[in-house]
């Protein structure tokens, strides 16, 4: 177990890397820079503009930028936003509780259905309801998020009224910031009808999240379902008298959860990715509005340190994962 | 009156037209026997018992005049009734050890849940009874076998296992299907041994369905012989293989590799089972058959009780009395 942590941190290495060069090369890779973002649509001064880029060391040449940026790392140092001057890393703690809840909501909604689909599915083969899960996880998986959360907000916001359209809490609250989770700040604040005004804040953005998490679990609890239930252990588990609901439910989810898991760890890193849509669409305060912004800002530090943070909190997703795979897995524990 | 009656059992995949893989068969078991039913693949053996033990699904059909077991007609229970026996008085045995267990519980786990369902037993009881039964089926260290995990046994081990859980409720009925087929000659004959032990400890009728007809010469005291899903003969033990009265019996006899000592090939049957195109309207053996007349395609024969069993055939051999 420790040389498999070991190794597993061995990788980290390059991954880290890897990213930091691709972010540093691609958001110099976008035309304008910083200043002239600052500068707005005037005409840049062009004294002016040196003298700024000179400030934020930004006219040296690539190389030597990219070595004090990595330098900075090494101690630890992730350092400031350009526009607010602000330290990365305390904006990234403000937001990012705000991207976890939802994020959390979002897998809470698609592994409680997908799961229930799932299975439902695989013992109904070829019935209606199976067809109809398989069709509809189909068109959720391939519907474009941005289009999707669109579709929603116009229907149940603007048609049905009966969710908020953008953000996490109605203006009128005034919730302090304890835990950085609405649901529970809201509680915690005793204000009448806050918890429930966040809650209606959030269903929408987790549902337009965690669409394709849920169409992937539905789908591959299905798929390892219906292999399972074909095992000789199914089989035995039935000739022991046991109820129905328990061969499928303990003798066969069970296994059926091993790959399953898998998949779960990987929708983590899609689930980032879609966050950063999702608090687009709904202006959700999270860190996925933040890198959208500070893209369009050029703000470097931003860009480039945010996506290294999420990128380690997804590696770190996927370590957890790969430990929790093991305890699900009893024949993979015991490899020494 | 016998433990077990099957009264023409006919199984079937797909609709009601479909070739029964089983097709009117009878059978008994008396309390306390052991019976053997012998056959190749597909004459229907394993899929009787399977739908003896209710485990048959769509699209598979299950038909009976009666399934009667320790006074009870399988066939009219509805669910939870069911499995109230099954596992109880009625367990199975399967083929394949490695991956009857299931692969992410303990053993210990699984034999428990037997002794939770049919007796009640739970917490320390369960497992005190659970290491009784490992010590029972003679696992070597059965303490520690207890929190095992099915993929670091061996074949055997797993198989006695697998037979702890049979046996966990004390039944009155084991159904062995093929127990040694997946596993090493010499575990082979520890585990008939271990079975046969059981099941004259316990009193337990056995139904050990095998291709081995050196295991049912030692082990049986009927055997029951199908071919193509019809019980062909059904007799008891020294006289069925001393005189075999069905002319398939005699042959699957002398396939015996110890019967052709000295012979350059093993004797067999000329052709196949029929399959689902060409299953003949007459005797299901009439077209290998090495004593078949006109009638024998004509006409299909019932299976009718002689002076020591039953049989299916026109033109019986080593038979006294002329029963047609």
């Amino acid at each position: 177990m420790l040389s498999f942590i070991a190794r597993r941190l061995g990788l980290l290495i390059p991954t880290f890397f890897g990213v930091t060069l691709l972010t540093f090369a691609l958001i110099r890779m976008i035309p304008g820079d910083p200043v002239e973002v600052m500068m707005g649509e005037r005409r840049v001064d062009p004294q002016m503009h040196a003298q700024a880029m000179e400030r934020l060391g930004l006219n040296k040449p690539l190389y030597a930028q990219y070595l004090d940026y990595i330098g900075n790392l090494a101690q630890g140092d992730l350092g400031q936003s350009l526009r607010t001057r602000e330290s990365v890393w305390s904006e990234f703690l403000t937001l990012f509780p705000a991207t976890l809840e939802l994020s959390l909501a979002a897998l809470l909604f698609a592994g409680s259905l997908g799961l229930i689909a799932g299975v439902i599915a695989a013992l109904k083969r070829g019935s209606l309801f199976d067809h109809g899960v398989m069709g509809i996880s189909l068109a959720g998986y391939s519907m474009p998020i941005f289009w999707w959360g669109l579709l929603l907000i116009m229907f149940f916001s603007v048609w049905l009224g009966w969710t908020p359209v953008s953000g996490r809490i109605d203006l009128l609250y005034d919730i302090p910031p304890v835990t950085g989770f609405m649901l529970i700040d809201s509680l915690l604040s005793e204000e009448p009808g806050a918890f429930v005004d966040a809650l209606r804040h959030l269903i929408l953005p987790a549902i337009v999240l965690g669409t394709i998490p849920l169409a992937v679990i539905a789908r591959m609890t299905r798929s390892a379902m219906l292999e399972v239930l074909r095992e000789d252990y199914v089989r035995t588990a039935r000739a022991k008298g046991l109820s129905p609901a328990r061969v499928v439910f303990v003798h066969g989810l069970r296994n059926a959860l091993i790959p399953v898991l898998t998949v779960f760890g990987l929708q983590v890193g899609a689930l980032l990715a879609g966050a950063v849509l999702t608090e687009t669409i709904f202006s959700w305060p999270g860190i996925g509005k933040w890198l959208i912004e500070s893209i369009g800002a050029r703000d470097y530090p931003v860009v480039q340190n945010g996506i290294l943070l999420i990128a380690c909190l997804v590696i770190l997703v996927n370590f957890v994962v790969d430990i929790l795979y093991g305890l699900a897995n009893p024949r993979i524990r015991h490899q020494k | 009156m016998s433990l077990l009656d099957i009264k023409n059992l006919s199984v079937r995949f797909g609709d009601a037209n479909a070739v029964p893989v089983v097709d009117g068969l009878d059978l008994s078991v008396a309390k306390g026997e052991v019976l053997a039913i012998v056959g190749e693949s597909g004459s229907g053996k394993s899929v009787t018992m399977l739908a003896l033990m209710g485990l048959i699904d769509a699209p598979g059909i299950v038909s009976a005049d009666s399934l009667q077991f320790d006074g009870t007609d399988m066939l009219r229970l509805k669910g939870r009734q069911r499995r109230h026996i099954v596992g109880k008085d009625l367990s199975m045995v399967f083929q394949d050890p490695m991956t009857a267990l299931n692969p992410s519980f303990t053993v210990g786990f699984q034999i428990e849940e037997v002794l939770r369902q049919h007796l009640g037993l739970k917490g320390k009881a369960a497992r005190q009874r659970a290491l009784q039964l490992l010590e029972r089926v003679e696992i070597p260290a059965a303490a520690s076998r207890l929190d095992a995990y099915p993929h670091q046994l061996s074949g055997g081990m797993s198989q006695r296992v697998a037979i702890a859980m049979a046996i966990a409720a004390e039944p009155k009925l084991l159904i062995a299907d093929e127990p040694t087929t997946a596993l090493d000659v010499t575990i082979q004959a520890q585990i008939m041994e271990l079975l046969l032990d059981l099941q004259r400890e316990q009193d337990m009728a056995l139904v050990l369905i095998t291709h081995d007809l050196a295991v049912v010469a030692e082990t049986a005291q009927r055997v029951c012989v199908m071919y193509a899903g019809q019980a062909v003969e059904i007799g008891q033990v020294p006289q069925l293989f001393d005189a075999p009265t069905h002319p398939y019996t005699e042959a699957l006899l002398k396939a015996i590799p110890e019967h052709s000592l000295g012979a350059r090939r093993l004797a067999s049957l000329p052709g196949i089972v029929p399959g689902r195109y060409d299953r003949p309207h007459g005797c299901l053996l009439a077209p290998r058959c090495p004593y078949a007349q006109p009638r024998c395609s004509a006409q299909r024969p019932a299976l009718e009780a002689h002076e020591r069993g039953a049989m299916r055939c026109y033109f019986p051999l080593n038979l006294t009395a002329e029963v047609v």
